[in-house]
């Protein structure tokens, strides 16, 4: 594993690999003194062109529980306008010496393209690219649900699965890298992805996602989730005309009181409800449900800093000649460049 | 091959040159006679009316071509010399087979007036490797309100007949339709970019399974499809001429199908990247994929091919869109549209059409030359290889395999998406009015401007 | 006892059976209650992976000889690869658990078990760990065995057997825990050479 852009891309074997990893970590994080010297004299760049504290704070107490010198460089949509491009931007940090950088950018695809672009050396982690991907959000979640399963069965949650476990996905799956992060994660680990959502933010060709898609959530419901994981609706989505109102939606598609108390009709005792943050309380979600004993919202962001730990020393530790088994791209589509059939002699 | 021993002379008469043994369109071999820009003779006559210093080109192997018109070039002139100019578009152009290119309007400023489509018009004449002929655009600075002063591009030395905002959609049907009206009046053809505006607003790629996995904003194939549905009733309404640009979807030919069934006047153009090329491409993020219209799915370009070979779809046009590259080095959305493609189209129309059976040699000049030059109104471009005829032809060597590199390319723009890809069929010679541009697969010269006068069009140049 | 090997012109020589391995753990159960004068405040500490099955099995003679001990109270296992010199040299590898006992470390005599003494390399790091864990009163040393090439200034308390090898050698130690060759688990010290 040289870099970590989406988890489409990544093999459950590295998958199961990091998440183990991150067991350990968790296990630092309980000490007194929460610090390991893996990655003593290595450079994390966190290379944020949107603001986002919670995840770069998560990243940030990642590498420095690892011992790294970290730092910060955001990149304010002014700095974009200015004219300095991505490719000057690698190249300096190229210059710094970081061995890795965590990006967050608005366009899909930044990271793989500075992965790719040849301007840099440096690990690339994506930290949320667009509407594209955030794959250490996925791996917390699924972190997040495994423990949750071992705790249930009073089994090691190490070397499991998530095979047999359900998770509902609701809301706006079209502009979500969470979503699409998780949707690929789970089903590599064997969980049955369900999602929900209104049919104007479902992307065109999700039929071809390993997914079941509902249109109304309480039919999803009815499918006894084990986790409901609900995705923030940004508020300017309203303005494009993607549903008719807040209340709609929140009355549609919000997990509210009632179906909370419907976790409980339906004997759902062990569901959880997961959220990535931050909350919009009353609009996809009730405050009731965000506080509930059902919600893993506090145990997510604490996990979130094992999982990066996890991610940076894989990246970051090995001899970096000593390439692993690559990842599976096992893609069955067809090829990109048609090469014409039947030729005449 | 053997290069002249009279080219680079300072005559002003271009020598005479008599090419050996050149398959005719695939067919025939015949020995051509080339001399004061129009084939002298073809067959036994050419050896023997041959002058005594005629330049003898051993042409055995190859195939004699009416030289390629492209309906679809960004030269980009002027206004973004840093991308291409005339003189090095022109000269990629010569290279690629073509004799005549037409130059595309969105330039700064943009091609809105007899004085701007006069200037490209001159600076073709001045660089002499290819025919340059101005596109006018439809509207004022492409904004899409208002006529540009079409009539007066028209009358201009320019001579426009093709006009286009292409990059931008004639979107207000109004506007499209007093468009096509008024061009009636000199024979022009309105060549619309289709692709309706609200539907895609921030469009990155198509809209399908890739875009939805890729979270890069869709761009649907019915955007272009609505448009040309909308224009080709207008155009069966008014009673006027309509060309579309870069059909890249299997729902449109359906539309162009319907209308040519319904004698609607419609003629369409395909680029050789959309019969190759599908957005599986974009997973790489790499923007040298990012095209307008983008690249679509393996069933779009296999409906596309056979519209080419059914005749639904007239003609290949190379969309060459050359940008630097600072355009391309960055994150896909913010990286401009476009590929080059003068020096690659006939390898890529060989590839996917001849080398599959779905065009022979003359279906292939028909699409790169002879139906271009008909939409265009160049009456002395497109021609049979035929004694009498102006001498805008190419040698093409089919069996020659060749591998992409842009580095190495006459055109600035270094942004092909065939890069790496291995090739067939390269070109030999372009002979523009019977002046050798390019000799060996190499440029040799332009073609002198003072062949007839300097300030004058050349005498085949109605 | 040499066995050309069948292919490859590896040899193999067994230097301590399963019986030599028992004897020399008894002695080191020995040694360190008498080191220690009684099992008051004694922690065993495997390093992963064989120093684990190892502690555990001392601590089951500490516990025959002293029946006030409970062999589960007194052990666990410390992890070093996060605390290695060399992780840039060699394929990334996966830490593996830290488990202290109940009891925690502070104050405690640690003993410091592993298999094979070559370098000193990985206790140092195990030094290094421990700090980051507590702060043991004492910290003592047990190898099964101790080949020499030290790297560092560390030296062993207890000794199940001291091998005098080339560097061009490699030691392996089985232990029935973890190892099972050809279907069984097999307790044995096997000096490989590449002829």
């Amino acid at each position: 594993m040289k870099h970590l852009l989406s988890t489409q891309d990544l093999s459950a074997r590295n998958a199961l690999r990091l998440l183990d990893v991150a067991e350990e970590m968790a296990a630092v994080g309980e000490r007194e003194i929460k610090k390991l010297p893996a990655l003593r004299g290595r450079t994390v760049v966190n290379l944020f062109y949107e603001d986002s504290t919670r995840t770069r704070i998560s990243f940030e107490a990642a590498a420095k529980r690892l011992s790294a010198d970290v730092i910060n460089f955001a990149v304010k949509g002014s700095s974009v306008s200015k004219g300095e491009s991505l490719k000057d931007t690698a190249q300096t940090l190229e210059a710094m010496s970081a061995d890795a950088v965590v990006i967050r950018h608005p366009a899909s695809g930044a990271p793989a393209r500075l992965a790719a672009s040849g301007w840099i050396d440096a690990a690339v982690v994506n930290a949320g690219d667009g509407t594209h991907e955030h794959p250490t959000q996925a791996l917390l979640d699924a972190f997040t649900l495994r423990r949750h399963r071992a705790r249930l069965g009073g089994l090691p949650s190490a070397g499991s699965t998530l095979a047999g476990l359900k998770v509902l996905i609701v809301g706006d799956v079209l502009h979500s890298r969470v979503a699409r992060s998780n949707v690929w994660l789970l089903t590599t680990l064997g969980a049955e992805v369900l999602l929900a959502g209104p049919p104007t933010l479902l992307p065109v060709g999700i039929g071809s996602w390993p997914c079941t898609v509902f249109y109304n959530l309480d039919d999803a419901l009815a499918q006894r989730p084990d986790a409901v994981m609900m995705l923030r609706l940004q508020a300017e989505r309203m303005n494009a005309a993607f549903f008719p109102s807040t209340r709609e939606y929140s009355r549609r598609w919000g997990f509210d009181d009632g179906r909370l108390a419907l976790l409980d009709t339906m004997g759902l005792d062990d569901t959880v409800i997961m959220h990535p943050g931050p909350m919009n309380r009353g609009l996809e979600i009730s405050a009731a449900a965000a506080d509930s004993p059902r919600s893993t919202v506090l145990a997510q962001v604490r996990n979130g800093v094992s999982v990066r730990m996890a991610a940076l020393y894989l990246l970051l530790s090995g001899d970096p000649r000593d390439d692993d088994e690559p990842d599976a791209h096992d893609r069955t589509d067809s090829p990109p460049i048609l090469i014409p059939e039947g030729r005449a002699s | 091959m053997t290069t002249p021993s009279t080219a680079g002379t300072t005559s002003t008469t271009p020598p005479a040159y008599l090419i050996r043994g050149a398959s005719i369109l695939g067919f025939d071999v015949q020995d051509l006679l080339l001399r004061d820009g129009v084939i002298a003779a073809v067959g036994h006559a050419a050896t023997a009316e041959a002058p005594a210093d005629a330049a003898i080109i051993d042409a055995a192997g190859l195939i004699a071509l009416p030289g390629m018109v492209d309906l679809h070039t960004h030269l980009r002139e002027p206004g973004r010399e840093d991308a291409e100019t005339v003189e090095t578009g022109s000269r990629a152009a010569a290279l690629g087979g073509f004799t005549a290119v037409h130059a595309m309007a969105n330039s700064s400023p943009v091609a809105d007036t007899a004085g701007v489509v006069e200037q490209v018009y001159s600076l073709g004449l001045a660089s002499g490797w290819v025919e340059v002929r101005p596109v006018g655009a439809v509207t004022v600075g492409l904004g899409g309100e208002r006529l540009a002063e079409l009539g007066a591009m028209a009358e201009s030395r320019a001579a426009v007949r093709v006009f286009s905002d292409d990059g931008i959609c004639v979107s207000d049907p109004v506007l499209m339709r007093r468009a096509l009206e008024y061009v009636k009046a000199f024979d022009g053809v309105i060549a619309q970019h289709a692709q309706e505006p609200r539907l895609t607003e921030g469009a990155q790629m198509n809209e399908g399974e890739v875009s939805a996995v890729l979270g890069l904003t869709g761009w649907p194939a019915v955007a272009e499809e609505s448009i040309i549905a909308r224009d080709v009733l207008l155009a069966q309404h008014v009673g006027s001429r309509l060309h579309v640009c870069h059909v890249s979807t299997a729902g449109s030919v359906e539309i162009i199908r319907w209308a040519k069934a319904r004698g609607i006047d419609v003629t369409a153009e395909v680029t050789p990247h959309h019969l190759l090329l599908t957005d599986e491409l974009v997973r790489s993020y790499d923007p040298v994929y990012k095209v307008n219209p983008p690249l679509r799915t393996a069933d779009d370009v296999h409906a596309l091919r056979a519209a080419l070979a059914d005749g639904t779809i007239d003609v290949v046009g190379t969309d060459h869109a050359p940008h630097p590259s600072e355009h391309k080095e960055c994150e896909w959305a913010q990286a401009a549209m476009g590929m080059t493609g003068l020096e690659t189209a006939l390898s890529v129309v060989q590839y996917t059409m001849v080398e599959t059976g779905l065009l022979d040699w003359e279906g292939f000049a028909r699409v790169t030359a002879v139906a271009p030059a008909a939409i265009g109104r160049l009456g002395h471009q497109g021609r049979p290889i035929a004694a009498g005829e102006p001498a805008h032809l190419i040698l093409v060597d089919p069996a020659a395999r060749w591998t992409v590199d842009p580095s190495t390319m006459a055109t600035k723009g270094r942004n092909s998406p065939f890069r790496g890809l291995e090739l067939p069929g390269r070109v030999r010679a372009t002979f523009y009015g019977g002046h050798p541009t390019v000799l060996d697969g190499r440029l040799a010269s332009p073609r002198p401007a003072s062949a007839p006068t300097t300030d004058e069009a050349p005498a085949w140049n109605m | 006892m040499t066995m050309p090997a069948s292919d490859s012109g590896i040899t193999k020589r067994v230097v301590l059976a399963a019986a030599d391995i028992d004897r020399a753990l008894t002695r080191i159960a020995h040694e360190i209650l008498e080191a220690n004068k009684g099992s008051r405040n004694l922690v065993l500490l495997g390093i992963p992976r064989r120093g684990f099955p190892l502690a555990q099995r001392l601590a089951q003679k500490i516990a025959s000889v002293d029946t006030s001990v409970d062999p589960d109270l007194i052990t666990g296992q410390l992890d070093v690869t996060m605390y290695r010199d060399d992780l840039r040299r060699h394929p990334t590898r996966s830490p593996l658990a830290t488990q202290l006992p109940p009891s925690g470390i502070d104050d405690k005599v640690v003993v410091l078990v592993d298999d094979v003494l070559y370098s000193g390399r990985t206790i140092r790091a195990a030094l290094d760990a421990l700090a980051d864990l507590g702060r043991p009163r004492a910290v003592r040393l047990a190898v099964l065995v101790d080949r020499g090439h030290r790297e560092l200034p560390i030296r062993a308390d207890h000794v199940g057997k001291n091998l005098p090898t080339s560097s061009r050698e490699r030691v392996r130690v089985h232990l029935a825990e973890i190892d099972l060759i050809g279907g069984s688990a097999v307790n044995e010290v096997v000096i490989e050479d590449r002829a």
